[in-house]
């Protein structure tokens, strides 16, 4: 999660583990023995791993809701500005400000925006694009993406200690347990 | 086959997913094995080539048309709109089962969508991207449409009638492919990292490695991954709803005899389904057998797109026959006329045509051998392919060929260059999607993931 500035050579330890619910319950052990800087890596979402490694509930609702109400006032505000502001012009009688018929756009720009705001908010949350990054130099961590499952406790963390830590992770019944390069 | 044929009471299955598939491994091998191999088969050569020469035959007829003009369709007065809007609305209605099936079926949490999903998209992106050509190249001089279109200080001062549904047309499908292009995309993230992991060629490798942004599934992305799928789901939905709607405002706004009715929001969009389940089942069913993906399209599927149609196209019948009703209701001699000519007057044929493919045929539906078997259900997409399109020509030729006053009547039929330019968007479409199948994961390789039981080792 952070980036290791805690005089560690290494970025930390990384534990492969075969199956999503022995990475699960790995990853409340080690929250529950007090690590707090980890994260865990898996090849499809496991429900309840983010709550497992103590990451909050995530606010992109808030940003994509936001960003729709946005969508909607530009949108309505941006008809109403042509057609009475800028550029009136008298079509058959018709009110310049024909409220009724400025909704479909006004619906479009709100789902647009808040579509829009959703990914960017995701993409940005995550911090993507991110081509490098220390976990990819784990032998086998390309099976991450495939069919294993990996927990990594950070070398920033304060309780981390390289042999101890080991010891902790070897404890929980992993494949394997090998040193994240920075 | 002939198992899934015997007459029992109905019980889920265990999985969504066939016999063959159990493993994570086994999901992610057979399913990248389409694209990470040198090995093509030959019957994609044949699509893409048919394609190819398609997507001349456009290049043709729309520089011809650029070159004279609009008068080298059959489009005349009265009948303004021939099959410009015919195609569209028609490429357009293919696209939303690809929504449906990605968003609405999320909701309805459809586990079985998830072999379907990530094709069906993008049937709906390259269906959208061909019904967009067909209004641009109406207006005849499409260098021009950009400030009759779209909103911008343009060096004129003037700006787009925002009362008018076809600037509704344009934000609604403007918003559409946008949409379901960030929805598609975000799907791809974990399936291209997976690629980038599998692929073995180093070029392989940096370009998948650049199309998944450096995505390594970590929890914390995937918290949000889920969230954000979730909002854009719900946002689909009625986006997806709105969109045939605001194109059936194009007809039901004006005061057309035959188009201006309420009925034509849902019918339209439950034509929309229709037609778009239809064509997935069109593509879905050669690709099946081309690749031999029966493990994760398996009869259920086909089963279970069956129903859908079946209901969509009642709903569509009932719009037909809410038309009848209400020309007779209205007690307007126009309405009137419009639906005795619309059956016994010149283009009476194609009425009959339509009800044959899309209200009759598709009752075979109902039967479970039907809808399981992939022969007699291609048969019935083709059919209903066919009947919307059909539909489209009776609403839009119909109506305008004759329509208040009996001076201005005159007959319409497409030209060449409207077959061309029809056929043309086929390959294209065609061409784009075979291209998707053969380098793109053609199935969501982490959503399939998702089915198979979590404690196993694999």
């Amino acid at each position: 999660m952070n980036d290791t500035s805690t005089g560690h050579g290494a970025h930390g330890l990384m534990a492969e583990f075969e199956t999503p619910d022995e990475l699960l319950s790995a990853a409340h052990k080690t929250y529950g023995e007090g690590y707090r800087q980890m994260d865990a890596y898996s090849p499809l979402p496991v429900h309840g791993l983010g709550a497992a490694i103590g990451f909050p509930q995530t606010n992109i609702a808030v940003i994509s809701f936001v960003c729709g109400v946005v969508g909607g006032l530009v949108g309505f505000g941006l008809q109403y500005w042509v057609h009475v502001i800028e550029y009136p012009i008298n079509i058959g009688g018709r009110p310049h400000f024909s409220g009724p018929m400025f909704i479909p756009v006004a619906f479009e720009t709100t789902i647009l925006f808040a579509a829009v705001g959703t990914v960017l908010a995701l993409i940005l949350l995550n911090r993507l694009p991110q081509p490098y990054h220390p976990v990819f130099n784990v032998p086998d961590f390309e099976r991450a993406s495939q069919d294993r499952f990996f927990l990594c406790v950070e070398s920033s963390d304060p309780q981390y200690e390289t042999e101890g830590t080991r010891s902790f992770l070897q404890s929980l019944g992993p494949v394997k347990v090998s040193e994240v390069e920075a | 086959m002939s198992e899934a044929r015997k007459r029992r009471p109905y019980e889920p299955p265990a999985s969504e997913l066939g016999p063959g598939q159990t493993s994570y491994t086994s999901v992610t091998d057979k399913i990248s094995s389409v694209v990470l191999t040198p090995h093509t088969p030959i019957q994609w050569f044949i699509v893409v080539g048919i394609g190819l020469c398609l997507i001349g035959l456009l290049q043709i007829a729309i520089a011809y048309l650029l070159y004279q003009g609009t008068g080298i369709w059959g489009i005349n007065i009265p009948v303004g709109w021939g099959f410009a809007i015919i195609n569209f609305v028609w490429w357009i209605g293919i696209g939303h089962a690809g929504t449906l099936i990605s968003a609405v079926l999320l909701l309805f949490r459809q586990k079985w969508r998830t072999s379907i999903n990530r094709s069906a998209e993008a049937m709906t992106i390259f269906a959208v991207l061909c019904a967009g050509m067909f209004p641009v190249l109406h207006t005849g001089r499409p260098w021009l449409s950009l400030y009759w279109l779209f909103p911008y200080p343009n060096s004129m001062g003037i700006w787009p009638q925002f009362r008018s549904p076809l600037i509704w047309d344009v934000f609604a499908v403007g918003t559409y492919l946008t949409v379901s292009l960030l929805f598609w995309g975000v799907g791809l993230l974990p399936d291209f990292a997976t690629y980038r992991d599998k692929a073995r060629h180093l070029v392989t490798k940096r370009i998948f490695g650049f199309l998944s942004l450096g995505w390594r599934g970590s929890a914390i992305h995937w918290e949000r991954y889920e969230m954000a799928s979730l909002i854009l789901a719900g946002l689909s939905t009625p986006l997806v709803l709105s969109v045939h709607s605001v194109v059936s405002f194009d007809f039901a706004v004006s005061i057309i005899p035959g188009w201006h009715t309420t009925i034509f929001p849902p019918y339209f969009v439950a034509g929309a389904i229709y037609a778009g389940f239809a064509m997935v089942l069109t593509l879905m069913l050669p690709l099946r057998a081309l690749y031999g993906l029966h493990d994760f399209i398996t009869d259920r599927h086909l089963d279970n797109m069956g129903k859908v149609m079946l209901v969509a196209g009642m709903i569509v019948g009932y719009g037909y026959f809410m038309e009848q009703f209400m020309a007779w209701y209205s007690a307007s001699i126009y309405e009137n006329f419009l639906m005795e000519n619309r059956m016994f007057g010149p283009y009476g044929g194609s009425y009959w045509a339509l009800l044959t493919c899309n209200i009759i045929v598709p009752q075979l539906l109902w039967a479970k051998r039907v809808r399981t078997s992939p022969y007699l259900i291609f048969m019935v997409s083709m059919f209903i392919n066919v009947g919307m399109w059909l539909e489209r020509f009776i609403i839009v030729v119909g109506s305008m060929h004759r329509d208040y006053m009996p001076s201005s009547w005159d007959m319409y039929s497409g030209t060449i260059w409207d077959w061309s330019l029809y056929l043309g968007t086929m390959g294209f479409f065609l061409v784009a999607f075979f291209l998707f199948v053969r380098g793109w994961p053609l199935i969501a390789i982490h959503e399939i993931r998702t089915l198979l039981p979590t404690g196993k080792k694999h």
